[in-house]
């Protein structure tokens, strides 16, 4: 599947879309087709999200996992903290990126 | 091309466009020449009597060759209009005025409220150029500068 | 230590307002995010992996405690209670939020910093030596060069749009410990025969993906002229650097390209035009700056012993401080390396803890490391063994400066959008994993950086490692041989990389295999210069 993802124009943090705005959560995007620049220009240009980008993603029993490495970061938090992440409580989060 | 929008001179507006360097050297008549960012600026030396107005194209704002051209030609002594066109934006004419443009001809205008912020907005500075302004250590200093 | 006059600090506070009109401007949309971005970028604001990122200048790595307490206070008032050391003597900050970072700015601004050119195409900090003013080997103290700089590269009307960024070190001894050939522009003052201060110019170095060592274009430009010819340097650069590849666009390429020679002689030619401009600033605002850098008043005729009855002070004492030019002080490192921790970060608590210290052990000053460490430059020794027990207590207390546990890491795939495999996770496995065996290792600098871009300064690693991207996974280069300083030089591949238990495995067995090769008083680095890379490969590859 191809997922959009960007930051936060004030608060930088990253974001997911989810068919009809942005989340912090990775699990709520979906698969947008062949709508990826229509609605990447639209949104940028309306600033609700900044350095917006198309990924492919792949849905399974643990929801949407992007493919690349880089995104997964994106989507948990950095490694090295995992007191920082959007899944403090969970110990094998981690695993989840690599 | 795009009109002037600013423009610190009192003399009469060059109306002539800009020729090449290349053929500013041959047409001896010339007034105009428009400087792109790999043009030699030092090329248009030998010929600073007859020169009226060099305009320096900036094609994106990031390529920073044409504030090296305006400083060369304003420390051989040129004193005819020098005009930044292309990619000007807001951001940069503070640092252009300081290396010498007096003529300003953005693609897209400037906001009026904007570019006088710009121009006012550090009240010192701590590198003297051709502007004539004091810089800092000069201030601290009691040491003058030209202008 | 540099004081701002009301000339600086108006710099500074017209600077937050400008921001703050630049980021009103970019949030209401007036201007673009490719037009606002390297406004933001000349601000130190970068957007990172998982929000904006704030890079605070730290002028040549010099600091009072009222600047060192407000970083921490930024800390945990705008981030997340930590920030992050660079191998530039800066620090920044890695969860900002874009509508604060005036406000940050304004912050910085009340103690006399700044964030101005900490990024973008434009001429960066200066770094210096973190012993400055400490050590007997310098000529002179290095920093007031250094602010000589600062002053004259900010907002500079004509270089701020450079091919590409520009980084510049000064230091004034022959021990070089701030990689100053790695550098744009290394500047080494010196003092020719007749007793008269110069600065040598090494023009076109640097690391990144095509490393280079710089070359001395002029081996003595008289001090009353540095900025003139620092100026020539960057006109040349600034006209005929490459702006077709990002890639080619650093002035090392230009120096490469042209030829020293050729690039010299176009520096002596501008340098002679630009001497008849007379943009040289006076010996009288050197003296001026000088002055704010006189020596602290350190005691006489005090102790010049230290109670080493506690062995692990004394084991702290011996890794971590060096003599100091003043009988009755030392100059000490602390280390922000602790085993399996995160090079060069520090909490809130632990940045107000090290400014305290400052003000009551060290004169007032720290200073920033290029290897992401603090120093406390003049502490009296019968004070130090009080000194060590609060930072043992805080975590602080690592004794392992410049040895295998002492990594250089860039913040790497964890933090980094330009990284290509994570830096953090494989200094900490090494630093575990070597950790019991430091000791017996001896100096051995290791350096990672998570993409060719070389912030973490794999090239100048006795032991280097770069991050690669290998078909989606993280894969890891290892280099030998590298090292700064006055013996520069850059370290080769080994060959076929490794996944990350695999290049830790690696640098354990080319460490066993120097332990057992190893002549007597050889470090890691001398030994390998002995021997080979052959014999290394056969080692770790066999």
């Amino acid at each position: 599947m191809k997922i959009l993802t960007g930051n936060d124009l004030k608060s930088g943090a990253v974001t997911w879309w989810d068919g009809v705005q942005w989340s912090l959560h990775v699990e709520d995007a979906v698969d947008v087709g062949d709508h990826a620049d229509t609605i990447l220009a639209r949104e940028q240009a309306a600033r609700r999200v900044n350095a917006a980008y198309a990924i492919e993603a792949v849905k399974d029993a643990d929801g949407v996992r992007p493919a690349h490495i880089k995104d997964r970061i994106r989507a948990l938090g950095p490694t090295v903290r995992p007191d920082l992440t959007l899944k403090p409580a969970d110990p094998g989060a981690g695993d989840w990126v690599i | 091309m795009a009109e002037v929008q600013f423009r610190f001179r009192d003399d009469e507006p060059v109306a002539d466009p800009g020729v090449t360097v290349d053929a500013f050297g041959e047409q001896t008549n010339a007034l105009a020449v428009r400087l792109e960012p790999g043009d030699e600026p030092r090329d248009l030396l030998p010929h600073l009597d007859r020169l009226r107005l060099v305009e320096v194209n900036f094609p994106s704002f990031g390529d920073g060759r044409g504030y090296s051209a305006a400083r060369v030609l304003r420390e051989a002594g040129y004193i005819g209009e020098l005009r930044a066109a292309g990619e000007v934006l807001v951001d940069q004419i503070a640092f252009m005025r300081r290396c010498g443009f007096d003529a300003f001809a953005p693609e897209v205008p400037l906001d009026p409220a904007d570019a006088e912020a710009a121009w006012s907005r550090y009240g010192e500075v701590y590198q003297p150029t051709t502007d004539g302004r004091t810089p800092i250590w000069g201030l601290r200093h009691g040491i003058g500068r030209r202008g | 230590m540099y004081k701002y006059d009301s000339y600086d600090q108006a710099m500074v506070d017209a600077r937050v307002e400008e921001f703050r009109d630049q980021v009103r401007r970019r949030l209401e949309g007036h201007i673009t995010e490719d037009q606002f971005k390297p406004l933001r970028l000349m601000n130190g604001l970068y957007l990172q992996l998982h929000a904006y990122m704030l890079r605070v200048a730290v002028p040549y790595g010099t600091l009072n405690s009222a600047q060192m307490r407000m970083l921490g206070d930024i800390a945990d008032k705008y981030d997340r209670g930590y920030g992050h050391f660079t191998t530039r003597q800066n620090i920044q900050y890695n969860w900002i939020k874009l509508e604060d970072a005036p406000d940050i700015l304004a912050d910085l601004a009340k103690v006399e910093m700044h964030a101005i050119q900490t990024s973008g195409n434009c001429i960066r900090n200066t770094t210096s030596d973190q012993y400055a003013g400490a050590v007997a080997d310098e000529v002179v103290d290095p920093r007031p060069y250094a602010e000589l700089i600062r002053q004259w590269s900010t907002f500079h009307p004509e270089f701020s749009f450079l091919p590409r960024k520009f980084k510049m070190a000064v230091i004034a001894s022959d021990t070089d410990r701030a990689a100053m050939k790695l550098h744009d522009i290394g500047i080494q003052i010196v003092r020719d025969a007749a007793g008269e201060l110069g600065a040598a110019f090494y023009v076109g170095g640097g690391m990144g993906r095509t490393p280079m060592i710089a070359p001395c274009i002029n081996p003595f430009v008289p001090i009353d002229r540095m900025i003139t010819y620092a100026e020539a340097c960057l006109r040349v650069y600034n006209r005929h650097g490459r702006r077709d590849n990002k890639y080619k666009a650093r002035i090392k390429i230009l120096v490469h390209e042209l030829g020293k020679d050729e690039y010299t002689r176009q520096v002596e030619a501008e340098f002679a035009h630009l001497l008849t401009q007379q943009i040289e600033p006076p010996l009288a605002e050197l003296e001026r700056i000088k002055a704010q850098f006189a020596e602290p008043p350190f005691e006489v005729g005090i102790a010049d012993t230290v109670d080493r009855s506690d062995p692990d002070f004394a084991l702290w004492v011996d890794n971590n401080c060096l003599p100091h030019k003043q009988a009755g002080y030392i100059a000490a490192t602390i280390s922000l390396k602790p085993v399996g921790g995160i090079p060069g970060d520090a909490s809130a608590d632990q940045i107000r803890l090290m400014a305290d210290l400052a003000r009551d052990y060290s004169f007032d000053e720290l200073r920033v490391t290029h290897a992401q460490n603090i120093v406390l430059p003049h502490v009296k020794k019968a004070d130090l063994y009080a000194l060590w027990q609060q930072l043992e207590a805080a975590g602080l207390g690592t004794a392992n400066l410049d040895l295998v546990g002492d990594i250089i890491a860039c913040p790497g795939l964890d933090y980094c959008s330009l990284a290509n495999a994570r830096s953090i996770p494989v200094a900490q496995k090494i630093g575990q994993r070597l950790a019991v065996k430091q000791q017996e290792i001896g100096e051995l600098k290791l350096k990672i950086s998570g993409c060719i871009n070389a912030c973490g300064h794999h090239h100048a690693g006795h032991i280097g490692i770069l991050g690669v991207d290998k078909k989606g996974t993280e894969n890891y280069q290892l280099l030998l041989g590298g090292c700064e300083g006055a013996d520069t030089s850059l370290g080769q591949i080994t060959g076929p990389g490794f996944d990350e238990d695999g290049i830790v495995d690696a640098v354990e067995k080319a460490t066993q295999f120097y332990l057992s090769q190893r002549e007597e008083g050889e470090r890691f680095l001398d030994t390998y210069r002995r021997i080979g890379m052959p014999a290394f490969k056969e080692a770790i590859y066999g």
